[in-house]
């Protein structure tokens, strides 16, 4: 007990030395110039209270770090090897797919239009956090500017309908292209680097796009960003009070029912859940492919790679590539939903989002990400009235979330190829 | 042609003066590369709470009546390296020390969720408007004609330039002949082995978190009584411009990220005079990824041999 | 490409030097291997035989000298590159994918045998699952031949070592190599594992046409084994020989056991 005292007051009055002088003391301007008055009594006693609870903390360490452990978690979703054999894992999962899917099919036709609203945010989000997985997660590439593919995609789509009035259906693919060409571009030359100057270079990327979106004034509005972006049309029929495009009827009129703004919100949620099923199908398969396999081994291990003859620069850049055009996607449908996008949407904080949706599904795990998205977008928004701490909370999460289970709060263990009739 | 010459010169000072700034700041990335192997992330962070403090301190200061300007500056420099290195210690304490030697992208985004703690801590501490403060250190020396173009060297700018100057001379010195700093060379030249020989590591590695963190609290203040200007933001591109210079000049080397520090703030006046100050942070960022590209080590840095 | 003579060798190295800035770890090394020959590099520890193979596998680029495999030099070709061309290397330390499983490891040294079209592989077609499934048989094949058959669905970093030597053998065998380069595969084996690995090792050369180059501490294993032995120390040839000759060398018995 008497020799963590010591350190225990150390932190102690280490917390008080930190918080003082920027909680305690505000800065005000008084005219010309500049005064500090101390924080009202509340946060003094917030202060002293918080100096102690370190104290206290730092006191009692070990046992309740103790308790943390004994806190029963989900640590592999299947039991260990051999056990239950791969061919049944996936017989399981296509049956719990199959239900998520019918469930996540039907729900909006019961849900109220808030919350529709709010699951398809749900989805974009899924999306990117899938598409970055595919970097960070399988090829082990730490891409801190994958919200520059993300606005990449978005803006392509609000221009090429702008200038020439494309509609989104011809836009997502080529938004998609367009995100994949600016992976391609940047990756060839950096993909060299190693993995934490990557991690940099790849922030300073996401700042350069920020920065000519916010400059280009005439192409892309600046800082005013881009309005009246269409919504999508199905199949002609558009979703609005009246058709905006020309040759295209109003949904409720081709079909004879009263108008309804709760049909558009349920179709975009339902584009958005096929684009997501889309790219869960696809990044399955490209997992078991020989590319999905060889990013795989390159993370493990870049040199064996090499001495097998693989080009680790191909397969980085083919990992960048892809998982920016998912990005792209997503953006295209992110600025048809909104109808009006700025470069405000797309700061390093997003990345840092998608990248701390990635983590905390535990990287690699597609289930993961999928819990992780909707944890990090529907929390916020049930504490709303925390809203000024949010990002606080966010910031000492992802470090406690590292510190405390770095492979994430749902590991899966990994799927692989299983030998059956040998 | 006098005019544009003078103008030029005018630029070649800014430039110096923020590059010196940058230099400062650029050390804390490169000493902790240089022994854990790491980007301290939350490094630009702790230069703009040194600003903050130094705001606190020289308010505070003014508001108990005192008066001589040196003893004023000199008390807030204490204030803000003692404070800023409390924060640099606790930076590491909190998200390095129980991440290191795990997966170095664990660090990093332990790092990054920092960083992001702190931007807001201060956000929702001091409120997210710019604070201005009048300056302190007014006048200069003027050369060139009365009716025509200045260039001006402000003694705001000489007091950075010696500053930068002492501090950077101070810590040569310190690696160079003291016995922590003895320390601080063995633990980057091989840690296991520096462990070995009775060298406490976990000792170095804060210190080395906290001579950063000081060195970036000198940054705060005389960049926060040059410009006058701060909000809780600012650490975020000041933090990539140092990591830029300080690869730039080779990172893992001292004399590196001064030399990067300056490289990189002339570029950036230059190109702020010449061409366009929005693409400023734009020309920055593309020249990391070319130097990255065609001189990884940087300008000063030693060749790795991958280890096989 | 005219057929290399038979009289020239399948590996030519001819003085080659690597400075690591002011020490010269390998100076004026040349070796020759023929077709169907084990050849072994042996020296005392930090004689520089490991960045001999580093240099001939591309890892390093060599600072002097001309490594000609096939005919073609390959002085300066990135590492992935000699790998395709036929010369495959393991590691002093073994470097498996160790998160995945064994027979994956087999597949992922087959990339550039496989269709690799992204297009191909996502909506399955008959040519890219035939392929698929070629690659799956010749690991079979490899992984029969290594008695590691039953351990196919185990993760290779839960194998025992001598399993993950082997392992490391057969993901060389199935990329279809010329020239195979051991750097100590017998260490850490028990007696009885180094028996089988010479058995292995032989049947390479003997059933599949490989030449070998091996690094080895286990003077047992290179005097059985090894058509000709090259003896490096200090970074400079000592000798060349048939085993015989190389036991009965005067030098080499003083660098192994210094002044007597």
């Amino acid at each position: 007990m008497k020799d963590k005292f010591i350190p225990a007051l150390i932190a102690g009055v280490a917390t008080l030395i930190l918080a003082f002088p920027l909680l305690g003391l505000n800065l005000v301007s008084d005219g010309l110039g500049l005064g500090i008055e101390g924080a009202d009594t509340q946060t003094m006693i917030y202060i002293v209270l918080a100096s102690l609870a370190v104290f206290i903390f730092q006191l009692f360490k070990e046992n309740a770090l103790n308790i943390a452990k004994n806190i029963p978690l989900p640590r592999r979703a299947y039991k260990p090897d051999a056990v239950v054999s791969q061919a049944q894992r996936d017989k399981n999962e296509k049956l719990f797919t199959f239900i998520i899917v019918a469930i996540a099919l039907v729900w909006p036709f019961f849900a109220s239009r808030g919350n529709v609203d709010l699951a398809t945010l749900v989805l974009i989000y899924v999306m990117l956090g899938l598409g970055l997985n595919i970097v960070v997660g399988l090829a082990g590439l730490l891409d801190l500017g994958y919200v520059a593919f993300y606005a990449v995609g978005a803006y392509s789509y609000a221009l090429l309908h702008q200038y020439f009035g494309l509609s989104f259906w011809v836009c997502l693919p080529l938004a998609g292209l367009m995100a994949a060409s600016f992976g391609f571009v940047l990756g060839f030359p950096v993909l060299r680097l190693r993995g934490d100057y990557l991690a940099i270079v790849t922030l300073g990327f996401g700042e350069i796009i920020r920065i000519l979106l916010n400059n280009w004034t005439h192409l892309t509005g600046g800082p005013n960003g881009i309005g009246s972006i269409p919504k999508p049309a199905l199949f002609g029929l558009e979703f609005g009070r009246k058709a905006k495009e020309e040759g295209n009827i109003a949904f409720h009129e081709y079909f004879n029912i009263a108008y309804n703004s709760s049909y558009k919100v349920i179709f975009l949620y339902l584009l958005a859940l096929l684009l997501v099923l889309f790219t869960i199908f696809v990044i399955r398969r490209l997992m078991r492919m020989p590319v999905g396999r060889a990013w795989e081994a390159l993370r493990e291990d870049e040199i064996a790679c090499r001495s097998l003859g693989l080009n680790r620069t191909i397969i980085k850049l083919s990992a960048f590539t892809i998982g920016a055009s998912f990005a792209g996607f997503a953006g295209a449908f992110f600025s048809a939903k909104q109808g009006f996008i700025s470069p405000e949407s797309f700061t390093f904080i997003e990345s840092a989002i998608i990248l701390a949706i990635v983590v905390l599904g535990g990287m690699g795990s597609q289930l993961g990400i999928i819990l992780a998205a909707i944890a990090m977008t529907v929390l916020p928004e049930l504490a709303r009235e925390f809203q000024e701490y949010r990002m606080l909370m966010f910031g000492l999460m992802m470090v406690l979330m590292m510190i405390w289970r770095p492979q994430g709060l749902l590991p899966m263990k990994r799927r692989h190829m299983e030998l059956t009739n040998a | 042609m006098l005019e544009t010459s003078l103008y030029f010169i005018q630029q070649l000072l800014n430039g110096l003066t923020i590059g010196s700034t940058y230099a400062l700041i650029a050390i804390g990335y490169t000493m902790v590369y240089g022994i854990i192997g790491m980007i301290n992330f939350a490094h630009g962070e702790i230069y703009m709470i040194g600003m903050y403090i130094s705001f606190v301190a020289i308010s505070g200061l003014t508001m108990l009546g005192v008066e001589y300007l040196p003893l004023i500056l000199f008390i807030t420099l204490l204030i803000s390296v003692f404070i800023s290195s409390t924060y640099g210690w606790a930076v590491e304490r909190v998200a390095y020390r129980p991440v290191r030697g795990g997966n170095r992208l664990i660090a990093l985004i332990s790092a990054i969720g920092m960083s992001i703690f702190l931007q807001n801590y201060v956000r929702i501490a001091q409120g997210s408007r710019d604070i201005a403060m009048p300056s302190l250190i007014q006048g200069g020396w003027s050369m060139g004609p009365l009716d025509g173009f200045q260039a001006t060297l402000s003694y705001m700018q000489v007091v950075i330039f010696i500053v930068t100057f002492i501090t950077m001379t101070g810590l040569t010195f310190f690696i160079a002949k003291s016995r922590m700093g003895r320390a601080c060379r063995a633990v980057s030249e091989d840690m296991k082995m520096a462990g070995l020989l009775g060298i406490n590591t976990n000792r170095i590695i804060s210190l080395t978190f906290v001579i950063g963190a000081a060195l970036a609290a000198v940054a705060g203040l005389l960049l926060g009584l040059y410009y006058g200007v701060t909000n809780p933001y600012i650490g975020f591109i000041a933090g990539l411009k140092a990591f830029t210079a300080a690869v730039l000049g080779g990172i893992g080397s001292i004399p590196g990220a001064m030399l990067g520090g300056l490289v990189l703030g002339v570029t950036e006046s230059m190109t702020s005079a010449y061409f366009s100050s929005e693409y400023k942070d734009v020309v920055s960022f593309g020249l990391l990824i070319l130097i990255l590209l065609f001189r990884p080590t940087g300008l000063l840095g030693k060749p790795e041999v991958e280890k096989i | 490409m005219p057929k290399s003579l038979p009289t020239e060798s399948l590996l030519k190295v001819r003085d080659l030097s690597m400075r690591f800035g002011g020490l010269l770890a390998v100076d004026g090394v040349a070796l020759d291997v023929n077709e169907r020959e084990i050849v072994s590099v042996i020296g005392p520890n930090g004689a520089g035989k490991t960045t001999v193979f580093n240099c001939i596998s591309g890892f390093y680029t060599p600072t002097g000298g001309d490594i000609i495999y096939k005919g073609q030099s390959i002085h300066g070709l990135a590492d992935f590159k000699i790998s395709r061309l036929g010369m495959v290397r393991t590691f002093q330390h073994v470097r498996l994918f160790s998160q995945m499983t064994v027979i994956e490891n087999l597949l992922v040294a087959q990339h550039r045998h496989v269709n690799t079209n992204l297009l191909a592989g996502l909506f399955k077609t008959p040519s890219y699952r035939q392929k698929e499934q070629e690659s799956i048989d010749r690991a079979i094949y490899w992984l029969k031949k290594v008695n590691l058959l039953e351990f196919a669905n185990r993760e290779a970093g839960n194998l025992a070592y001598g399993q993950q030597r082997r392992l490391e053998i057969a993901r060389c065998m199935v990329t279809e190599p010329g020239l195979l380069m051991l750097d100590e595969p017998a260490a850490g084996l028990n007696p009885k594992e180094t028996n089988e690995l010479d058995a292995l090792i032989v049947s390479l050369k003997e059933d599949y046409n490989v030449s070998i180059l091996l690094i080895e501490h286990d003077m047992g294993l290179v005097m059985g084994i090894s058509d000709r032995i090259v003896v490096i120390n200090q970074g400079r040839p000592l000798a060349t020989g048939t085993p015989n000759e190389i036991r009965d060398n005067p030098d080499v018995i003083k660098a192994y056991l210094g002044e007597v």
